[in-house]
């Protein structure tokens, strides 16, 4: 993939983000702080269907912004094929083991399989 | 020194936020948010996991995270959080050459118009929004 | 003779002989038999005027005449000056004794050029990138054909470019670069400079090619906007806004 597109993906994903963690950091404020983090109040977030697809997208989001920044910090710390394989594939498949084992918390807890 | 044939600074190089001004300490901090976040991020995936084991399992991390050490922790990374989302957003409009200034003829003392008062204006702002919300964060979770 | 004496007179009789002396700090090292850098320091007098240039060509004048360093026009010109003067890349012809504010200067080869010997480094790396984005006008058509016009330019689409071509190839934002600091394959600040003054020049038809050439994982993108080659270009080039105007094409802010 050309990496000017992949940048594009990049500040995409950091804008959308953005908004996403925004609503996602004052549902903490909806109710007391630490009343928002006991259990009931929780599983009830996750089984509100809106809710668990917003997480889900910030879930998406911050894998690929983070990976891909961290794919960048170390590409310009060293040189090499080989390492620049490793490191670009590493990302990816670390990004998809963080989305995979996320989504399912989310689909889990959603269905109520808890 | 990096690799002696190539003379390279390395990381000493890359971290160091002393000589040219505010836009490299922005730099540093950007890529020190940046990490940070990331590392926070896995923490918290793994963290909300935890309810999967039920109320049990969900009150064991809550033991560990509703703590002075743990609500501390919270509001660096609400620091983090805003700078690097104020930061980012002057970086990305700057990189796209909003408010870069316009080519010149250049003329002595040759102040270079793209590290213009607009994008330090950014950076301090950045800077400042964080510190205002991790002392509101730490409001909010020590006020209780 | 009487001429003479006088003129002599009235020199020592001005109030320009200054008894300020500086210590200078000239990193030395050879990469054929040393296996780490040292530095020798020398105690020079120096005016208001002096130049980092000017005291060390004293040193090697009066002191050790071994000392490797690079400089030709010493007008800020030619670009050969290029070192770490305290800790910042600048030209020694351009940078006063006076100006820097301290008792001790310190100079050392740029960082990120592999070094010849002591102050002088390699610029091959440079002039390869520099090459690499085509730093010349690419179109079909030419002016050196018999029966055709130079190429007409207004002011304004002069001023578009003129700033990037200032360019006098000294290396220092390359040095200052925290991106060159780590990466050996990025470009550098100075090609993509050169590549916006190409891409800028209302003469120019090779945008598209000199795009595809940055957008690569070691081109325009390892750029971060930490604006130091701005904050070190002895010649108001403002690389940092080059490479960021230029990647306003490819990111679609402008066409």
């Amino acid at each position: 993939m050309r990496e000017s597109i992949i940048m594009k993906i990049h500040y995409g994903t950091a804008l959308a983000a953005v908004a996403l963690v925004a609503v996602h950091v004052l549902m903490r404020l909806t109710q007391s702080f630490s009343e928002s983090l006991e259990y009931e109040n929780v599983i009830a977030n996750y089984q509100f269907i809106p809710y668990a697809g917003m997480l889900e997208i910030i879930l998406i989001l911050l894998s690929i912004h983070g990976f891909n920044g961290l794919r960048v910090i170390l590409l310009e710390l060293k040189q090499g094929k080989v390492y620049e394989k490793t490191v670009s594939y590493g990302c990816l498949a670390a990004m998809v083991g963080l989305i995979a084992y996320g989504s399912r918390t989310i689909i889990m807890v959603n269905m109520g399989m808890v | 020194m990096g690799h002696q044939d190539e003379n390279k600074e390395g990381i000493g190089g890359m971290i160091n936020p002393r000589r040219y001004g505010i836009e490299r300490v922005a730099y540093l901090l950007m890529r020190l948010s940046g990490l940070g976040l990331l590392a926070y991020f896995i923490g918290h995936i793994y963290e909300t996991s935890k309810i999967l084991q039920g109320e049990f399992g969900w009150n064991e991390v809550l033991e560990i995270t509703q703590t002075t050490e743990g609500h501390v922790l919270l509001a660096i990374v609400i620091a983090m959080c805003v700078f690097h989302t104020v930061n980012g957003i002057r970086v990305m409009l700057g990189e796209g050459g909003v408010g870069v200034g316009k080519p010149a003829r250049p003329d002595y003392p040759y102040i270079p118009a793209s590290q213009n008062a607009r994008h330090k204006m950014g950076i301090y702002s950045a800077i400042v929004l964080a510190a205002i919300a991790m002392f509101y964060g730490l409001g909010v979770m020590f006020g209780e | 003779m009487t001429q003479v004496s006088s003129i002599a007179k009235q020199q020592a009789s001005t109030t320009l002989s200054s008894s300020k002396s500086v210590t200078l700090r000239i990193a030395r090292f050879n990469p054929e038999h040393d296996s780490e850098r040292k530095f020798m320091e020398f105690t020079i007098p120096f005016e208001k005027w002096t130049t980092v240039l000017d005291i060390i060509l004293e040193v090697k004048k009066h002191f050790d005449h071994s000392v490797a360093v690079r400089y030709s026009c010493r007008q800020a010109t030619c670009g050969s000056c290029g070192m770490i003067i305290n800790g910042k890349p600048r030209l020694a012809c351009f940078t006063k004794i006076s100006e820097l504010d301290s008792d001790v200067v310190t100079v050392e080869p740029m960082n990120n050029f592999p070094i010849i010997r002591d102050l002088a480094v390699r610029f091959e790396r440079l002039f390869d990138s520099h090459h690499k984005i085509k730093p010349y006008l690419i179109r079909d058509d030419s002016e050196i054909i018999s029966n055709e016009k130079e190429f007409l330019q207004s002011p304004k689409e002069v001023e578009q470019y003129i700033q990037f071509a200032n360019c006098i190839k000294c290396g220092l934002c390359n040095s200052a670069c925290p991106t060159m600091a780590t990466d050996s394959s990025f470009v550098g600040p100075q090609a993509l400079a050169q590549a916006y003054r190409y891409v800028a020049d209302s003469r120019d038809k090779g945008k598209d090619s000199r795009l595809k050439i940055i957008d690569e994982s070691h081109g325009i993108w390892r750029c971060h906007f930490a604006g130091s080659c701005s904050q070190v270009c002895p010649k108001g080039v403002d690389p940092a806004m080059g490479i960021q105007l230029l990647r306003g094409y490819l990111l679609g802010f402008r066409s």
